[in-house]
């Protein structure tokens, strides 16, 4: 649908981070998933009558490393509030958040655009709060006609960082680009693994439009996305139906929706009453956090290397382009795989290559994370090697990444099975060639014909034949001389 | 401060507590009673005052980050007014 | 033996004048035949208080003396006790058996208490008369038809009836001092953070403290000892060493400055209890100690303060009671929230769904800051105002209670009225000192008692006065005549 004149969009991002403890924040409870429902919620977690909460130190120490890595104001002094509503899947009848006194303060990100510009998304500030339990729809049976819902409060106290972004994104690539960098930031930091499928992060995306020159427009919030493609979808999706609100004259109502990515529709969530008032107090069973200078400063001499001072390394010590080190050093998991294979192979910029180029478009066709590649980075190593040495062409490379892509083995064995090493053999070689160009006396006459320029296309006819008789395993460097000298 | 029905209304709701008609005029009374005497909180001279949350004022301890709590489902359970296949059950929630 | 003192007991005990069964036998025999007079017992744990006391006499004959070891003690229904159920004088916990023990108790236990029952008490202990709970009111000893005072009421009336030789109960605005100066016993209510949290049920977190009821101070002496000490489970627990309450209770108080502020002696303080309140302190003059008159003017700001702070903090501890994972559960609710209006509505009594209202409505949006954030404000002034009262003087005294037991029902209809019991013990609270009531005679013919405060743990401080008081008086030693 075709929108008239201009239309500014503005977003902003909370992004819910888990944060990868052994135990919960506010419990010894282990975080971990994937077992029976309630086997991971302890006498705290569920809530019941005389419990109290004590504070997990490694969910502090991780709020603290991420606002280091956003140059955000750590407080020294931070409090937890208790945010006061009733649902199933929060025990307590509250979440124990914080609100007046966060322990992140005013951060930025600088992310790189599509065409090479750096944007600045400021940080408004980041908090830690719990997690809440899971509410299961299916399979359970019905009571006096009633369908029923099952809670599992295995997910409930799980630590969270809530990363709240200033509305300082205009469109999906900033979001997207946004979303992808703290993604990097906090799995580089080792304090998420950012397994978007598992919900480690989620994202809330606020989104209103505007004229230019008017005030800030009515804003809805599309929640849970945890993929970023389904950001990208969801919310070119949502500025095209408050753009067609607003052109037919409408209202935008401000409201919550769920994005289905399969369908991709949106709905406005069933909202069970005018807007909640949650009632954050103080939560009165926990102190002021403190932090010391000392402990900070101890924080920031360990951090981990960050995603921006990768990719200056890789620019660096690599040679790599600007837009290639960007995007080899976006998420940790590929910059592992690139440097290893880096390494194996001894060449950077092949490694480069082969991992945005034939590793990325099979990994995108399968829907397959890198850390999911049945090619490891040792195997693409060992292929770059053999790429360097000349044992095989860079289309029989393509041939041989297949291949160990199907679970065929390693390259070199591949290599060998498949009788795939290059033919670099010059009488060998000499022999095909003589018995090509004696095959095709027509193609011959025509290239001696030909001008130097038309020369050069033509010749391409030969090399395709000397492949094809050799099964591609010719040097094509050595079969463009040969040709060139015996026509 | 006056505590109407509405306002008795409104914080039963975000409490969710049921009140009937029958009770809120009752309700409304006490409450005014009792938030007329809380009203006597506005005299006091505070501007310059800070809240005191706790009267001992220390920092909040911290725990390592350890799996001390063990699986305590078979346990607690069974407290439950309704469970099936290990979650509490509560009637069809609709998002 | 239900005339004598823990203390007595305990020394019986260990020179096995009888043993800890028949101890425990002699209780438990006295809870059957008298206690349906007082209900002060929501649950008697006869057999398990049994094993407890045979095991206690096992430790005995190895020679295993803790500090209570074979001694029967009764402990509120606010407290977590493992496989026995823990109401909180609420039908929301009347199915509720806990699968955990609290702290307070877990302690006691490990110094050898056994267990008699779980004691009546107002319900989730909002109340001054025991009058809430959902099990019925409970009687004062001295006279049936009057309230023993709340919430700890069951544990004043037992100990005063002589059912139980100590208790333990939990004071947020006088829970533990009231009731005390109502039945004529002696009950301390510790420093904020002294005794552990864990497995008391929260009413308001940030007042609440657990504390020993018993027939002297030194029997409180004896069971605080148990209770105190730091429990990594409850974050407001302070990491204070426990001092030697019981090797502080002779001390003299020769010298002892106690502050009367004329805040604890209004112009409308009834006259015979002010007079009661003087007597007591011309006492410990007697012994030496000096009196220093002083005011603590942000006092008169502490029962509003604290009827908006204590029921902010309660409506949000109160709102995991929901149907849900436990508790009372309404019949066939027909979506979540039927569930939950109806369970919550059905499972609380009147006084607490007041209170949770006044709280919702304090925190509410438009009025935090008029009523929670200022309550705080004041409650810091009242901190203050202690605080600069204990560089002049070592304790602080005043009546407990502005009147002896009420007659049952006299305040049903009036809750402000009610509200006004707590005025001499709230500001406590509020500032997290420690304070205790003891015995210190007859007002009408009804018990009265007299309120010792000190700074941030002087609990061997004001148990010292305690018992040096109890040591030149004998009011502590009466009962009441039905039931000596």
């Amino acid at each position: 649908m075709s929108h008239s004149g201009n239309w500014e969009v503005v977003i902003g991002l909370e992004v819910h981070v888990q944060l990868a403890t052994e135990s919960k924040i506010f419990s010894g409870t282990s975080t971990r998933t994937g077992d029976e429902p309630n086997r991971h919620a302890s006498l705290i977690d569920l809530g019941l009558p005389g419990t109290l909460p004590v504070v997990n130190k490694e969910a502090i120490r991780n709020a603290i490393r991420f606002g280091l890595a956003v140059n955000a104001d750590i407080a020294r002094r931070s409090v937890f509030e208790r945010k006061n509503y009733f649902y199933p899947d929060l025990p307590k009848g509250y979440q124990t958040t914080q609100l007046a006194e966060p322990i992140v303060g005013a951060g930025e990100v600088v992310v790189r655009l599509e065409d090479g510009t750096e944007k600045t998304v400021r940080i408004h500030h980041a908090h830690l709060e719990e997690d809440a339990g899971k509410s299961l729809h299916e399979a359970f049976s019905d009571y006096m006609g009633h369908g029923q819902t099952g809670i599992d409060l295995n997910r409930a106290g799980t630590p969270l960082i809530e990363i709240v972004s200033e509305p300082d994104m205009s469109g999906a690539e900033d979001a997207v680009a946004f979303a992808r960098k703290l993604h990097s930031i906090v799995t580089s930091l080792g304090i998420c693994d950012g397994d978007m499928s598992q919900g480690n992060m989620r994202f809330d995306v606020n989104i209103s439009v505007r004229r230019p020159g008017e005030p800030l427009g009515t804003r809805t919030e599309t929640k849970n996305l945890n993929s970023f493609r389904f950001m990208e979808k969801a919310i070119a999706l949502e500025v095209a139906r408050q753009i067609d609100v607003l052109e037919d004259g409408g209202e935008i109502v401000q409201e919550t929706r769920l994005y289905n990515g399969e369908t991709n529709t949106a709905r406005s969530m069933r909202t069970k009453e005018d807007a909640n008032d949650y009632r954050y107090f103080p939560c009165p069973d926990l102190l002021p956090v403190m932090v010391s200078e000392a402990e900070i400063q101890a924080l920031r001499d360990e951090l981990p290397e960050l995603p921006d001072a990768r990719k200056a390394r890789y620019m660096e010590r690599y040679q790599l382009s600007d837009y290639d080190a960007d995007l080899l050093s976006g998420s940790i998991a590929t910059a592992r795989y690139f440097e290893a294979a880096a390494e194996h192979g001894g060449d950077a910029k092949l490694a480069a290559n082969w991992v945005m180029g034939e590793l990325a478009a099979k990994l995108n066709s399968e829907d397959k994370d890198i850390a999911d590649s049945p090619v490891s980075a040792e195997q693409l190593g060992q292929l770059i090697l053999r790429l360097k040495d000349g044992t095989i062409s860079s289309k029989i490379a393509k041939q041989v990444f297949e291949a160990c892509w199907n679970g065929e083995g390693d390259p070199d064995a591949i290599i060998e099975a498949k009788g795939l090493k290059q033919m670099s053999d010059s009488g060998e070689l000499e022999k095909i060639v003589d018995q090509v160009i004696a095959d095709s006396p027509a193609q011959v006459e025509d290239y001696r014909n030909a001008d130097d320029a038309k020369r050069k296309k033509k010749i391409g006819f030969f090399v395709g034949q000397v492949m094809k008789a050799t099964q591609g395993k010719a040097n094509p460097q050595q079969v463009n001389q040969l040709l060139q000298e015996k026509l | 401060m006056a505590i109407d029905s509405k306002v008795v209304a409104r914080a039963a709701h975000l409490a969710r507590l049921r009140v009937d008609d029958s009770e809120t005029a009752e309700l409304s009374a006490r409450l005014n009673d009792i938030l007329g005497m809380v009203d006597q909180l506005q005299q006091a001279d505070v501007d310059q005052v800070e809240p005191l949350a706790h009267p001992l004022e220390v920092s909040q301890p911290l725990r390592d980050d350890r799996v001390t709590e063990p699986d305590v489902r078979d346990k607690v359970l069974p407290l439950a007014p309704a469970s099936e296949d290990g979650c509490f059950l509560v009637p069809r929630v609709i998002e | 033996m239900h005339e004598k003192t823990l203390t007595e007991l305990k020394a019986g005990l260990q020179a096995r004048d009888f043993s800890s069964r028949e101890l425990t036998e002699h209780f438990l025999d006295r809870i059957k035949r008298r206690d349906g007079e007082l209900n002060s017992f929501i649950t008697v744990t006869e057999e398990q208080a049994l094993r407890q006391a045979d095991a206690a006499d096992q430790a005995i004959a190895a020679g295993d003396h803790r500090l209570l070891t074979g001694l029967p003690i009764a402990h509120k229904d606010i407290f977590c006790t493992e496989d026995v159920r823990t109401s909180c004088g609420s039908r929301m916990l009347d199915n509720f058996i806990a699968p955990y023990t609290a702290t307070a108790v877990e302690k006691m236990a490990h110094e050898g208490a056994v267990m008699l029952g779980k004691t009546n008490m107002d319900e989730f202990a909002m109340g001054s008369s025991n009058e809430t709970s959902f099990y019925g009111p409970v009687k004062n000893p001295w006279d049936t038809e009057r309230v023993p005072g709340g919430s700890s009421g069951g544990a004043a009336a037992s100990l005063a009836a002589r059912l139980a030789p100590g208790a333990t109960g939990t004071d947020t605005g006088g829970s533990i001092r009231q009731p005390a100066a109502l039945n004529g016993v002696t009950g301390l209510k510790p420093t904020y953070g002294r005794v552990s949290r864990w497995g008391m049920i929260a009413f308001a977190s940030s007042l609440d403290q657990a504390g020993p009821l018993g027939l002297s101070a030194a029997d409180c002496a004896l069971m605080l000892q148990a209770m105190a000490g730091h429990d990594d489970k409850d974050s407001t627990c302070l990491n204070e060493p426990v001092d030697d309450y019981l090797g502080a209770l002779d001390q003299s108080v020769d010298g002892l400055k106690i502050g009367v502020p004329e805040e604890f002696f209004p112009e409308n303080l009834d006259g015979a209890i002010a007079d009661n309140a003087r007597e007591a302190m011309r006492e410990l003059e007697k012994q030496g100690a000096k009196l220093v008159k002083l005011s603590l003017p942000s006092i008169k700001l502490s029962v509003p303060a604290y009827y908006v702070i204590a029921p902010a903090e309660a409506s949000s501890n109160l709102s995991r009671f929901d149907g849900v994972r436990f508790g009372y559960r309404c019949e066939n609710p027909t979506d979540l929230e039927d569930l939950y209006k109806r369970s919550r509505s059905e499972g609380f009594g009147a006084e607490v769904k007041r209170r949770i209202l006044v709280g919702t409505y304090a925190l509410s949006a438009g009025y935090y800051d008029a009523y929670y954030k200022r309550a705080q404000k004041v409650r810091r002034l009242i901190r203050d105002d202690f605080s600069r009262a204990f560089k002049d003087v070592d304790v602080i005294m005043g009546p407990t209670s502005p009147e002896t037991a009420f007659k049952l029902g006299a305040k049903a209809d009036d809750p402000v009225n009610m509200y006004m019991a707590d005025v001499f013990t709230i500001a406590v609270n509020l500032a997290g000192l420690p304070a205790l009531s003891m015995p210190s005679g007859f007002v009408n013919g009804l018990p009265a008692g007299t309120q010792v405060i000190g700074n941030y743990f002087q609990e061997g401080r004001i148990l010292n006065v305690a018992h040096r008081y109890q040591m030149a008086t004998d009011w502590h030693q009466q009962a009441p005549g039905g039931f000596a």
